[in-house]
């Protein structure tokens, strides 16, 4: 205890909590420290690697480079929140389905990151290789899924199966009203 | 569909014949199993080191050293000690005594003395990490600081030649006429650089470590618990406990999950030995550490630097005369580490003259040490360019030329090979590929880019040295197969209980696996590429000595202990894995940028246990072989001693979009001269060759050759003028 504590109340896979944080705590750190919510990965702790990236109300972020007094009242979901060994979500499912991980240590931050992405891409969000923009009608080709996911470094070189899994999961015709339940 | 089956019937190694196999179908397959540990790493619920749960652990943030050599002069460490929360802090001053020394770099904390930069020479413990941190930033420590030599070049003056380098390969080789050989036919030269490379895995070293002195009378019965993250457990025990004052059976090590290695976690770096100390120091209390990435740059080791000349002589038909390949590479002067770069010239093709000599400078920088595939990489993707530039030079296709000198025996050895299929990798590949639709060199253009395709040999050898043990143990119904293998990501926990269903008779399902853990039967490291095979031979032994000794229907609780050895004979044969990659590159004539389109690699690696997990691990070493190829430098600041650009962002590796196609085939083989299970290894085979696959392609594209690592836009722009 520094004397110095921050409260921040944290909603983390469906559960509440109420912390009282040095205010240098980052939400990973919250996370996985004062919490031991392990489902998200520490890979460089300066969002160069996006082992850590959570879901926060709906958008991905790097809970790396998020300090946890800036997230008060926060929902958080990790990995964890998205599935279960015994009832995988659509996405890990996938992934499992397609081998798209070796050593397992980036892919619950691939696997929010892609659950995300796709909603971006629903959403008619562009990115660097979209040809147009403007346009809200966005096509997942494989360029577009590795642009988007290219925050997301995999060392073992799992990223061919990683784009399979994820367009396994683009091509099902799911609804997603319910945001980040795939 | 042909399937190489020569088990062993005779002490006596006699030639094996090598039809030519087919490749493997890629529809349903009764050896595909889904990796059984997925859904655990996809939920992010599969606990890694740093992971596991202890009770009111304390922190630890390390102190370096900030020269390169020299000694430390004061430590003033009054600001820290007052912070509040502050628990230690571990000096050479206070640390404990080292009696037993086994691996340099280990013994640390001993004296002010400074062998690099980046040396661990203290910690700090705290309650929080954060104010561990900010405690160790406190810490003022005063030098004396000495010139340290840091630098090196080829035909260096200062170098060295190794008697032995890495894998206890020898340090040179020579054989035939060279110099009279080089005289003859055309001749290829050229230098070829590879910059220092580091692994990084995603997850950082971390470790746990918890002292328990059970008695102040009894030193015996201290016992010390490690949550490490390793390639094998088995180094602790023999490396760290000695240093540490305990037995190896003292230490208990627990890493059932690894988060990528590379070989970075193959061998104890100097951070156990610290957090060990502390623990001992506060006895009782948990003491983590999780390593930031930019200290993975530091005391993790490295893939050396190498700077490469070949010279080679090649007749108008493509037939090789003779080649002389000499390295350069630093090595520390704390710890000496040579990769076997050019080894893997002496074997790859039949060449009566060669020479081949691996030299070494001494540097005042940590040591290196060995990183996927090291010395069959660097050394081959000189080789492979070399070859490339012969063939252009004597107009023979590049796979010709490999065929034409393929030899029937081992060229360094005079044995005969116990299963090599290069040119069937090589003509499967061609064909997949479509080899015989490339354009001639500087002529396929797609608006701004310039196209073209490239192809290279890969190669890696067998890394059998020692035996192992495994045991078989039935309870509830179900069989376990134990021993301290681990699985790093390449997919143990899923195929060694293939291994025991194969061996037991009994349906995979029936068996788990007990691995990544002391306490188990011993068993080599995942490294080397070794440990299917190797770890098979014991599983494979364990369950014929369980059946023998408990039939089909064991009681409940039977358990059998058994060694794997390799196979009697094996030593008359040269045994190596062979493959072949093709890239297609695209240059931009524009910014100099190279993008790799797609890739094909075509790997005769004996008997796939699990086509699965083999795809995914070959296809992850053409990754980061396409990586090194265009992305990966560290610079190491010859003035200072440190890696500038130390961390992911200053240190590129590939990401999603710099990956496109990449597919994998391997043929039928199995070769019983590797093991009991007829698999080679495959861990190190995929990133073999790659860069030069690509470089060669860079050439094919554009007619420019580029012969240093890695082919970064500036490159090409500058040989553009």
């Amino acid at each position: 205890m520094t004397g110095h504590e921050v409260s921040v109340r944290l909603t983390v896979d469906g559960t509440e909590h109420a912390l009282e944080l040095d205010p240098r705590v980052s939400v990973l750190d919250a996370l996985r420290d004062e919490l031991a919510v392990m489902s998200v990965k520490k890979g460089c702790d300066h969002g160069q690697c996006g082992a850590c990236t959570v879901i926060v109300d709906g958008r991905r972020i790097l809970s790396c480079l998020a300090l946890a007094a800036s997230y008060d009242g926060a929902d958080v979901t990790t990995a964890a929140g998205l599935g279960a060994v015994e009832e995988l979500g659509a996405m890990q499912q996938a992934f499992v389905d397609r081998d798209a991980l070796q050593c397992g240590y980036c892919t619950p931050g691939q696997v929010c990151s892609a659950v995300a992405m796709l909603e971006e891409a629903r959403a008619g969000m562009p990115s660097h290789v979209s040809a147009d923009v403007t346009d809200t009608e966005v096509e997942l080709t494989d360029a577009e899924v590795r642009e988007r996911m290219s925050g997301n470094l995999c060392r073992c070189g799992a990223y061919v199966n990683i784009v399979a899994a994820i367009q396994d999961v683009a091509h099902q015709d799911v609804a997603h009203q319910d945001g980040g339940a795939a | 569909m042909t399937t190489l089956d020569t088990r062993p019937t005779t002490p006596t190694p006699t030639p094996t014949p090598t039809p030519t196999p087919t490749p493997t179908e890629a529809t349903p397959d009764a050896r595909d199993r889904t990796r059984v540990d997925a859904p655990a790493k996809a939920t992010g619920t599969a606990p890694y080191a740093y992971e596991q749960p202890v009770d009111e652990p304390l922190h630890l943030f390390p102190l370096v050293a900030t020269i390169a050599r020299g000694t430390i002069t004061a430590v003033d460490d009054a600001q820290a000690r007052a912070l509040p929360g502050v628990r230690l802090v571990l000096t050479h001053a206070n640390a404990p005594r080292i009696r037993v020394r086994t691996d340099a770099p280990l013994s640390i904390l001993q004296s002010s003395e400074i062998h690099h930069r980046g040396q661990l020479i203290g910690a700090v413990v705290a309650d929080s990490p954060h104010v561990a941190r900010e405690a160790a930033g406190l810490v003022r420590i005063s030098y004396d600081e000495q010139p340290a030599e840091l630098g090196f070049e080829i035909d260096d003056p200062r170098a060295t030649e190794p008697r032995r380098v890495n894998a206890f390969k020898h340090g040179t080789h020579e054989r035939g006429d060279t110099d009279a050989g080089l005289a003859r036919g055309t001749l290829v030269e050229a230098v070829y650089s590879l910059p220092m490379e580091f692994h990084n895995p995603i997850e950082p070293h971390a470790v746990t470590a918890i002292w328990h002195d059970a008695s102040a009378f009894n030193p015996r019965a201290t016992r010390l618990t490690m949550y490490d993250t390793n390639q094998g457990t088995g180094g602790l025990g023999a490396l760290v406990a000695p240093v540490l004052g305990l037995l190896p059976s003292q230490i208990d090590v627990i890493s059932p999950y690894v988060g990528g290695s590379f070989g970075t976690k193959g061998w104890p770096h100097p951070h156990l030995v610290l957090v060990a100390m502390a623990a001992k120091l506060l006895a009782g209390r948990p003491v983590k550490y999780a390593m930031t990435r930019q200290q993975m740059f530091r005391t993790t080791g490295h893939r050396p630097a190498s700077a490469q000349r070949i010279r080679l002589s090649v007749e108008a038909d493509g037939r090789l005369v003779a080649i002389d390949h000499q390295s350069w590479a630093p090595s520390s002067r704390l710890k000496s580490y040579v990769d076997q770069t050019v080894s893997p010239t002496r074997m790859m093709y039949d060449v009566a003259h060669l020479r081949t000599i691996h030299h070494a400078v001494v540097q005042d920088t940590a040591p290196g040490s060995f990183m996927r595939a090291p010395g069959e990489f660097s050394g081959m993707f000189a080789l492979e360019t070399a070859l490339d530039e012969a063939a252009h030079a004597v107009g023979v296709d590049p796979i010709e030329l490999r065929v034409r000198n393929e030899p029937v025996r081992d060229p360094e050895t005079g044995k005969p090979w116990s299963t090599r299929n290069l040119v069937a990798c090589l003509r499967a590949g061609a064909e997949q590929f479509g080899w015989d639709e490339r354009q001639p060199v500087g002529t396929q253009r797609d608006g701004e880019w310039l196209v073209g395709v490239g192809v290279a040999s890969a190669t890696y050898p067998n890394q059998y040295f020692v035996p192992n043990r495994a045991g078989i143990r039935f309870t509830g119904g179900r069989y376990v197969v134990e021993l301290q293998a681990s699985d790093i990501g390449t997919g143990a926990w899923t195929i060694l209980p293939q291994i025991a269903a194969d061996a037991l008779g009994v349906p995979v399902d029936l068996v788990d696996a007990d691995i990544g853990r002391t306490g188990l039967a011993w068993a080599m490291p995942a490294g080397g590429s070794a440990g299917t095979y190797s770890w098979g031979d014991a599983i494979i032994a364990a369950a014929a000595k369980f059946r023998r000794r408990h039939g089909d229907s064991p009681a409940e609780g039977a358990h059998e202990t058994a060694t794997g050895r390799m196979p009697r004979g094996s030593r008359g044969y040269s045994r190596h894995a062979f493959g072949a990659h093709f890239a297609q590159a695209r240059v931009s004539t524009v910014t100099g940028e190279v993008r790799v389109d797609r890739m094909l690699g075509v790997f005769a690696a004996g008997r796939i246990i699990n086509p699965r997990t083999a795809r995914s691990q070959l296809i992850g070493g053409m990754t980061m072989g396409l990586s090194a190829a265009l992305h990966e430098e560290a610079h190491l600041d010859e003035r200072f001693g440190h890696v500038v650009n130390g961390d992911l962002a200053g240190y590129h590796v590939a990401a999603h979009a710099d990956i496109g196609d990449l597919e994998v085939v391997c043929l039928e083989e199995h070769d019983p001269w590797f093991g009991a299970t007829g698999a080679k290894g495959i861990g190190e085979l995929g990133i073999v060759g790659v860069p030069a696959a690509i470089g060669n392609a860079i050439f094919r594209a554009s007619g420019t050759r580029l012969r240093d690592l890695p082919f970064t836009p500036d490159r090409l722009l500058d040989a553009w003028g």
